[in-house]
């Protein structure tokens, strides 16, 4: 039971700083707002729902073949595929890349997929200087923290938590707590960085296999920069986030900025299909895109937790959920935090790793209802709740099936079935309940630590609708 | 790691789902005319502070020499050809101009921090959206609408579509792809501190489209 420990050690300590829920708070609040002006009009925002739920779930339905056809293409047009069963291979492919190419100095553009490798402290034992260019990771790798967002990685600090990074890090640059300043001197920072760098990380939102195309959503430029002014490109990427058609791009790119943001759409939409030509003049002169599987093709295998591999990472399910606006991203101690993580890092990672994330849900929904590609999040986490204690055999590879059973627990609930399941031995139970009611013990361990225990009623309920003259209740 | 690529594949065809649905077909015309696209995509654009002028076709060196001059703008950047030429030939005294002429690598310092403004076409624009579309080019490299702090592009007012569907469709995107491909909407900004929105983080501060017919 270690990490259920580890986990509410966290949870408690987030939900004992008042800063950080008050930055959250605040943060979430603005977002949602933001995303509701983007959808006036629900009849419209349900069909590109659908839509953008097809387009993934088909792309899903002919993965292999899009994916070898994304690689056909994209080495058609110059692009070197690579292919890592895990996050090992990935970094260690990367590193040779980089080391081929004698690059000592990378610049990365966000990517989650390049979170779950570790790759930016492979490349650093190896010597290799990494920055992170996105204003809010170049933010968290000052502080030597992990994104508490997938989207958002700074969420969590305030403005004047910036401000004292800032002048601790770049005590020359006058001590200010004004954002646009701040922003301003980051831009001043990173120019240098951009202007200098051997080589450019990135990740990518979509692949498309009909043209070969790697696709980057960003308002900032970090990206294109990242992407276009070494002379190195390497992209990072799930094998998942593969689609069929450029046609298919259009829905998807709508519904994931309105999303994730309230934006109508980001500043920039990057698509390269090439390294630099002969004749042109800038761009890098190779580029490789690494594939990453890391547990997704096993999820695969089971026909309700494929749809968690729907999912376009644009935070919406985390904006909006009532127990991640308490906790804060770096409670749930995964890449992946919120709704969409604790659905995605126990397939990941196993439940007998990370399976007390399911508890970390109220399963109220909200999350389902906003989701922009319809992942039933509230069903696949119940799901993993029921296998994380489920110890029948079935075929679905699922790491840590049942690790989290506990005798007592089970116990309890076999004789409530044995119980739910006989009338006689309901009624006998119902009435003993009701007329020993005084024997309800008063402490019930965790739930009577901030609720009362509860204390069956006098009369049962079948009782009291007899005496109402019910007579086939 | 071929054997990596081999074992994916594999695992991903062991179970193949059973339904297969079809994605409906993304069709929202709009239905806006000349006029109106011309409208949206200059509110939208404007909504995200960028510049938004509409001037004549012969007008756009004369614009840029009044207005860029007053602004205290002096240092051009130039790629090769139709647009480049004219302004080279009509540009008023003050400017100093530089041709992207060599490969980024020569003169990566002064590009980054030698030059105020850059004068690119646009292939297109995205009423919806409000989103100008770039092909970069040997002509007009990839770094001449990012690096410099101000991006001057020119479109022309027939080249509007409505949104990014229409446009890969009408133009057969499809059939091909330039090695780099942009949407452009407004210039560089953030809103990772606070979710306070800044503008100018990493690309261009300011983004004027001169709107020519």
């Amino acid at each position: 039971m270690n990490q259920a420990r580890a986990f509410h050690h966290r949870i408690d300590k987030a939900l004992h700083d008042d800063q950080l829920r008050r930055n959250f708070r605040s943060a979430l609040s603005g977002i949602q707002a933001k995303r509701e002006i983007q959808f006036p009009d629900d009849t419209q925002l349900q069909a590109l729902r659908e839509q953008a739920r097809a387009v993934r779930a088909s792309a899903l339905i002919h993965q292999p073949e899009l994916l070898e056809r994304l690689e056909a293409n994209l080495t058609a047009n110059g692009i070197q595929v690579h292919w890592a069963e895990d996050p090992e291979q990935a970094n260690a492919i990367i590193y040779g890349i980089l080391e081929a190419a004698k690059a000592r100095s990378v610049v990365k553009g966000k990517s989650m997929v390049s979170e779950e490798t570790g790759l930016n402290q492979y490349l650093e034992e190896r010597d290799i200087e990494v920055i992170e260019s996105d204003l809010g990771e170049f933010i968290i790798q000052l502080a030597h923290e992990p994104p508490s967002h997938i989207v958002a990685p700074a969420i969590h600090k305030n403005r004047r938590e910036v401000a004292e990074l800032f002048h601790r890090f770049y005590p020359d640059i006058p001590y200010t707590e004004d954002i646009d300043q701040l922003t301003q001197s980051a831009r001043l920072i990173l120019r240098e960085k951009f202007a200098g760098a051997d080589a450019g990380i990135s990740g990518v939102n979509f692949a498309v296999a009909e043209t070969g195309t790697l696709c980057l959503v960003e308002n900032e430029g970090n990206g294109r920069l990242s992407t276009t002014a070494p002379r190195l490109h390497i992209a990072i990427t799930g094998v998942e986030k593969v689609v069929e058609k450029l046609s298919d791009v259009p829905p998807l790119l709508e519904i994931l900025t309105k999303s994730a943001t309230g934006q109508p759409i980001t500043t920039y939409f990057n698509m390269i299909s090439k390294p630099r030509q002969p004749g042109e003049l800038d761009g890098p002169e190779a580029v490789h895109l690494v594939l990453l599987d890391n547990g997704r093709s096993r999820i695969r295998i089971d026909a309700e937790l494929l749809d968690t591999l729907r999912c376009i990472r644009c935070g919406t399910c985390i904006n909006y959920c009532p127990v991640y606006v308490q906790l804060g991203g770096h409670a749930y101690g995964t890449v992946y935090p919120g709704p969409i993580g604790i659905a995605l890092e126990p397939q990941r990672l196993g439940l007998d790793q990370v399976g007390t994330l399911t508890s970390a849900c109220t399963m109220c929904g909200a999350c389902a209802e906003v989701c922009p590609v319809k992942i039933p999040l509230p069903t696949l986490i119940n799901r993993l709740r029921a296998e994380a204690v489920n110890l029948q055999r079935t075929s679905t590879p699922l790491a840590g099936r049942g690790s989290l059973r506990k005798p007592g627990e089970a116990s309890i609930w076999k004789i409530w079935q044995r119980l739910y399941s006989s009338p006689g031995l309901y009624r006998l139970f119902s009435f003993a309940a009701t007329r020993m009611r005084w024997l309800t013990p008063v402490s019930l361990g965790g739930w009577t630590r901030y609720r009362s225990a509860p204390r069956p009623a006098a009369r049962t309920l079948h009782e009291l609708a007899r005496q109402e003259g019910f007579r086939h209740e | 790691m071929s054997d990596a690529r081999a074992n994916i594949l594999t695992r991903l065809r062991a179970n193949r789902p059973q339904t297969v649905p079809t994605p409906p077909v993304y069709a929202k015309p709009l239905g806006w005319d000349r006029a109106r696209r011309i409208d949206e995509f200059s509110t939208r654009m404007q909504a995200v502070r960028g510049e938004v002028h509409r001037v004549g076709d012969g007008d756009w060196v004369g614009w840029i020499n009044r207005e860029l001059l007053a602004r205290g703008l002096r240092r051009a950047l130039l790629g090769h050809g139709a647009i480049a030429d004219a302004f080279a030939a009509g540009a008023a005294d003050g400017f100093e101009i530089t041709r992207y002429d060599r490969p980024i690598e020569d003169w990566k310092n002064a590009l980054f921090h030698d030059v105020d403004f850059a004068i690119t076409g646009a292939r297109a624009a995205l009423a919806e959206s409000g989103s100008l579309v770039l092909w970069p080019s040997a002509q007009e490299p990839r770094l001449m609408s990012l690096v410099p702090p101000l991006h001057v592009a020119l479109l022309d007012a027939d080249q509007l579509f409505e949104n990014f569907a229409e446009l890969i469709d009408k133009q057969g995107w499809s059939g091909g792809m330039p090695t780099n491909a942009l949407l452009i909407s407004g210039p560089s900004k953030t809103a990772d501190i606070e979710q306070t929105l800044a503008y100018g983080i990493h690309g261009p501060k300011e983004l004027i489209t001169l709107i020519l017919g």
